[in-house]
């Protein structure tokens, strides 16, 4: 079946099939920061952006997105860089392999909460596991981007 | 993950009534749940193209499409004018912010699964709900019917006068499946309190005193499973029943 | 030795393309024509293949091939990545003819697409015959169910293995006269403590995929901590020669010891080594759950001994260990629950441990971060928490007056000496930290919470003494900058930076001069892994030798291309130079003139080994909120003490402490491992199995107090295991001090909690 939508603002026209996940055909186009931790919906690492809100590319048919607009870590480097060097600054990427997710979500975050607090902040956050960091070193990354933002905690 | 060889936007409700009719096809909700079964369908159908995203208010009711997700539930300004923080508390635990997304108001509701937050939050709102072909039911009267093969596309909360609302749930981690749900309502000393998570369906409750609604839940069932005894269950309904009715006599409007 | 880089918080060398999602891990790097491997799973714990039937499988279109237990090789094998000859017996077949636990494989399907290779993996028809399963580890020594009755099973070292009394192994340490200091104490407590298995949950699957290489090699590239044990293994359970296999190792999405273990690779390998095709595996996460190689579940029987004045003379510890269906890891990670745990207290006059180690049909246990410490430090300090209650001592007391000190002798721990150890500077400044003195026992919140508090003290060891070997590469190329190459595997941890800022501070230079790569088999100085604590110890202590000698070099070939004698010219990192003079060559210069004809090439190699195991300790110390209601425990703050010696790099330690100790908190609070009465697991995937969210980590507060360890690089010692281990008893403590009621099993489930609160009102 045919899919067109627009993916880090490029408009795409693919033959996708009726059960391919939004995150199988991600990853065929390319888009690899896009990875998959589970298959129950719990993990957060396939967070994508539909239309600009944060989703789980696991648990989307690639069909829904007809007509949407798709974004993905790949679409979001510079702001993925100027989060990431806060995480790095507190080594707290550690593995890294649930950064991609984490961090479109992060970016989401930033742009629907003005001046969370704390607990906004782990709530909306609640959907990325990381079994690295034990998560303190990932909020002090985002007081400081914030507070570097102007969205301070 | 479900395997399926058709994907369909219907391009109307009745549309997708027909499609569902066949037992190999079924509706795609926000599809988390769905993914988790291995069927194989013929047809997935898409409602996401009827604008049943949309939380309208008229003069006596809140009308809500099925495809609203459980974060417009938990975001809505509409709801929590009306309703304080009962739509977050009983959403904001549910995996992420990103299920939430993706999780639909209709998918839930349809599911009716036992453990359903949503199912036990509507159920002491006196809903309505619209089905395709049987037209608006009392959501109480749709919370126990058998699965069947019509097409959810609304759902109506009315505006009622002085009433107080509150949610709470019990979870082993604050984002897995409760181990208990609990939502009441009170409008003119009248008590409807609902209770999850313990069996197949959650049940909905009456009484004028927190005592008439403890005698009550005891003779409900309570299930044993991975995330809670028989024993536990019992125990949290007793906890949560005082705890909310608490709340309500604490008068708050609306209660949270 | 000049610090720039050692105690900084350096950011990691690969940090920048981590957070912009570069396509840097095993999965994001396979070759477009790799066939899809899957496997078909046992359904039942114990059975026996009566037949397959593969031939409708094989017709699927784009099927290549189905593989059963005829077409396997018939040489048993440990997926342990442990140094040989392994501990571990050889239980394994890459697909075995009976199966001993549910998910154990069946058949390989190797397909062009994953959905041709599913819709075979339906069309493979096995008749099973199904036999009753072992399911019971307390049952499982002389049960009549054989768990390895097969004849070609061997274990290669003696550790009192009986496959025909399903024991994988048996030990006993004695140290003094422990009737006799039994009879010397006023209070004796004897306590059972049972740890279920745990999943390390690694984000990143066990991923592998393997191709034959231009000179007809086999190279694997996998998510592996162990990539030259991961050669030797695979040499042995595929029957070809170990220089005919090449592994690579890429970035890893975290490892925590899952991937000590050989899990995922013998699978593709196997299909390329029959089709010559590239194969690719990458395990879902239930078979990451039900397949993988979790903690060992243990029971743990502590009898403890005191004199009134709370002086600890004796203890007794028996541990039961649950391999599960295969040996992998069991004999030694049951050595930890006694010698670090028992090691803790230097006021012992006598100890004893015993240990069993037995087979059943659960899933297979592993490595995971902790390694038998975890259980044993949880059985012992809340041991140590009761007998401080029974005595009414404050446990932070009780502690004082009995843990380790630096200098003395250790006798459960292989008699080494404690050479380092700021345990006291860290319990004060817990105590401090936390205000414990304010805070212990309890205190009744406003809401009718209960806020208390639990202490817990820890050790690890740093390597595995005398048989971890490290080795380093790093070479001076032309302009100046060095290559450092590594065998230990990065995962995640951060060990690549850290060895570099070792090597940039011994050689004086900024870290940027050097390149660090690591892993591949073919071209990385032979390392054992990253595992048991060893990397920063045992690597780091061959970058110190490497670069020593490697200075020495420059310094000499510097001296000669100056014309002097070396022991006039001095190497400051810059330049060669010979003071009072104006002869000087530079890094840059003497790099390009090793690239030239007549010179040669300036690196050096060494490799380290370490006769001891100097142990890390910490004090944790657990702050609670308990609904004595419903039973929920929410951690509110965790105050983390640690002496890991010299820290090396101020940032990954903090995040390495903290992450340990949220998977602490994940154990001691939720992670429980359930069965159905077939043996199959029911918590097999993050819905069912539920690791802390960051909403369950509450805040943790590191601080280090770092001793100074002589044996180890720049004074430091290891990190990251220690940081699991005092979650669970300090945590079951602050529950002890605020409901009065001891919960020996872990997780404590908020309705052991809350039923339990329910049962002493009515009594």
């Amino acid at each position: 079946m045919q899919l067109t939508l627009t993916l880090n603002g490029v408009r795409c026209t693919d033959e996708v099939q009726a059960d391919t996940t939004l995150f199988t055909y991600l990853r065929e186009k390319g888009c690899l920061s896009v990875k998959c931790g589970c298959e129950t919906s719990n993990c957060g690492l396939c967070t994508v952006w539909l239309d600009e809100k944060p989703v789980l590319s696991c648990s989307v048919p690639a069909l829904r997105a007809d007509g949407k607009k798709v974004t993905t870590l790949e679409g979001l480097q510079d702001e993925a860089a100027e989060f990431g060097a806060y995480l790095a600054d507190e080594g707290a990427e550690q593995c890294g392999y649930c950064s991609p997710g984490f961090i479109m979500n992060v970016l989401a975050m930033s742009r629907e909460l003005t001046h969370p607090t704390e607990q906004e902040i782990q709530e909306y956050l609640a959907g990325n596991l990381c079994r690295c960091s034990g998560y303190q070193g990932q909020l002090r990354a985002i007081r400081k981007f914030l507070a570097a933002k102007g969205g301070c905690v | 993950m479900y395997t399926a060889r058709n994907y369909v936007f219907a391009d109307s409700p009745e549309h997708a009534w027909e499609l569902n009719q066949k037992k190999t096809n079924t509706i795609l909700s926000g599809g988390c749940w769905l993914r988790l079964g291995r069927r194989r369908y013929d047809t997935l159908i898409d409602l996401s193209k009827l604008g049943l995203n949309q939380i309208e208010q008229t003069d006596t009711y809140l009308e809500l499409g099925a495809m609203v997700t459980l974060r417009q539930l938990e975001t809505s300004p509409l709801l929590a004018q009306y309703f304080g923080s009962y739509f977050s508390d009983c959403t904001r635990h549910i995996v992420g912010v990103q299920f939430r997304n993706c999780a639909t108001l209709g998918g839930s509701v349809a599911a009716r699964f036992g453990f359903s937050d949503i199912v036990t939050a509507l159920l002491p709102l006196n809903c309505q709900v619209h089905l395709v072909k049987a037209g608006w039911l009392p959501f109480t009267q749709y919370a126990a019917m058998p699965y069947d093969r019509d097409v959810l596309t609304h759902i109506r909360i009315p505006l009622q006068k002085h009433i107080q609302v509150v949610y709470q749930s019990t979870r082993n981690t604050q984002t897995d499946l409760p181990t208990l749900t609990c939502a009441a309502s009170c409008c003119d000393g009248r008590i409807s309190l609902a209770l999850g998570a313990r069996s197949s369906r959650p049940s909905l409750l009456h009484g004028n005193t927190q005592s008439d609604l403890l005698q009550e839940a005891e003779h409900l069932t309570y299930v044993e499973n991975m995330r809670g005894s028989s024993a536990y269950r019992r125990h949290l309904a007793k906890i949560l029943i005082q705890r909310v009715c608490t709340c309500l006599e604490g008068g708050q409007h609306p209660c949270s | 030795m000049k610090r720039n880089y050692v105690s900084t918080g350096v950011r990691k060398k690969d940090a920048m393309s981590l957070v912009t999602g570069k396509p840097v891990y095993t999965g994001d790097l396979v070759p477009a024509n790799a066939l899809r491997v899957k496997l078909l799973r046992s359904p039942h714990a114990r059975a026996y293949i009566r037949s397959i039937d593969t031939s409708k499988a094989k017709l699927v279109p784009g099927v290549v091939c189905v593989l059963t237990w005829e077409d396997a090789p018939n040489s048993r094998f440990t997926t342990a990545g442990q140094t040989w000859p392994e501990p571990s017996p050889y239980d394994r077949l890459i697909l075995d003819r009976q199966l001993r636990c549910c998910g154990d494989p069946v058949a390989i399907v190797a397909a062009e697409t994953e959905q041709a290779a599913t819709q075979a993996l339906r069309m493979i028809q096995v008749d099973y015959e199904v036999q009753t399963p072992l399911l019971d580890f307390t049952k499982a020594k002389d049960n009549p169910i054989v768990v390895h009755p097969e004849e070609n099973f061997r274990a290669l070292c003696d550790v009192g293995t009986d496959a025909n009394r399903n024991l994988v192994s048996y030990d006993s340490f004695t140290v003094g006269n422990l009737d006799e200091e039994f009879s010397k104490c006023d209070v004796v407590l004897e306590r059972t403590y049972n740890t279920l298995a745990n999943s390390q949950a690694m984000m990143e699957p066990f991923c592998t995929y393997s191709y034959y290489d231009e000179y007809g090699r086999l190279t694997v590239v996998s998510s592996t901590q162990v990539p030259f044990h991961a050669r030797r293994i695979l040499s042995n359970a595929l029957e070809i020669p170990k220089g005919n296999i090449r592994i690579i190792k890429p970035r890893i999405g975290g490892g925590f010891g899952a991937k000590q273990s050989v899990v995922s690779e013998i699978f593709p390998a196997l299909v390329t080594k029959l089709t010559g095709r590239a194969a690719y595996l990458c395990y879902t996460r239930q078979e990451s759950m039900t397949n993988g190689s979790p903690r060992h579940q243990m029971q743990m029987q502590v009898k403890i001994g005191a004199t009134r004045d709370g002086m600890i003379r004796a203890i007794d510890l028996y541990a039961l260990s649950n391999a599960g269906a295969y040996g992998d890891h069991g004999p030694t990670t049951i050595g930890l629950v006694g010698h670090k745990s028992l090691s803790l207290y230097g006021s012992l006059k006598a100890s004893r441990f015993t240990c069993e180690v037995v087979y059943t049909n659960t899933m297979g246990g592993g490595a995971y971060r902790g390694y038998g410490a975890t259980q044993g430090i949880f059985a012992v300090e809340s041991a140590v928490n009761e007998i401080a209650a029974e005595l009414g001592i404050d446990p932070t007391v009780i502690r004082e007056k009995n843990m380790v000190k630096e200098g003395q002798i250790m006798p459960a721990y292989y008699g080494e000496t404690c050479n380092s150890c700021t345990l006291d500077a860290c319990m004060a400044a817990a105590k401090e930290h936390m205000n414990w003195d304010e805070k212990y026992p309890r205190r009744v919140l406003p809401n009718g919470h209960i806020r208390s508090v639990g202490v817990a003290i820890a050790m690890q060891g740093s390597g595995i003494s005398a048989v971890d070997t490290a080795s380093v590469e790093i070479r001076l190329n032309d302009g100046g900058f060095y290559t450092l190459l590594v065998g230990c595997t990065d995962m995640g941890t951060g060990c690549d930076t850290i060895l570099a800022q070792m090597a940039a501070d011994c050689l004086d230079c900024d870290i940027d001069d050097i390149s660090v790569r690591g892993v591949d088999t073919d071209q990385s100085p032979y390392d054992t892994g990253s595992y048991a604590s060893s990397t920063t110890y045992v690597t780091g202590g061959a970058v110190m030798k490497t670069c020593a000698e490697l200075r020495e070099k420059i310094l000499a070939e510097g001296a000669r291309i100056l014309g002097v004698d070396p022991a006039q010219a001095e190497f400051d990192g810059q330049k060669v130079f010979v003071p009072g003079t104006d002869k000087s060559i530079t890094r840059a210069e003497l790099g390009w003139a090793s690239y030239e004809g007549h010179s040669k090439l300036l690196t050096a190699c060494q490799s380290h080994s370490s006769p001891v195991s100097p142990p890390p300790f910490m004090v944790g110390m657990a702050e609670i909120d308990l609904d004595p209601e419903t039973g929920h425990v929410e951690v509110v703050d965790y105050v983390a003490e640690v002496d890991c010696g010299t820290v090396i790099n101020t940032n990954l330690a903090r995040v390495q402490t903290e992450g340990g100790i949220v998977q602490g908190i994940g154990m001691a609070l939720f992670e429980n491992v359930q069965y159905n009465e077939a043996g199959k697991l029911l918590n097999d995937s993050f819905l069912q199995y539920k690791i802390p969210t960051r909403l369950e980590a509450g805040t943790i507060r590191v601080n280090f107090h770092p001793s100074y360890e002589p044996t180890g690089p720049f004074g430091a010692k290891s990190i990251g295991e220690l940081v699991i281990n005092t979650p669970s008893p300090a945590i079951a403590d602050a529950i002890r001090n605020a409901t009065g009621l001891s919960f020996r099993n872990l997780p404590i489930r908020a309705e052991d909690i809350a039923l339990a609160i329910e049962r002493q009102k009515h009594d």
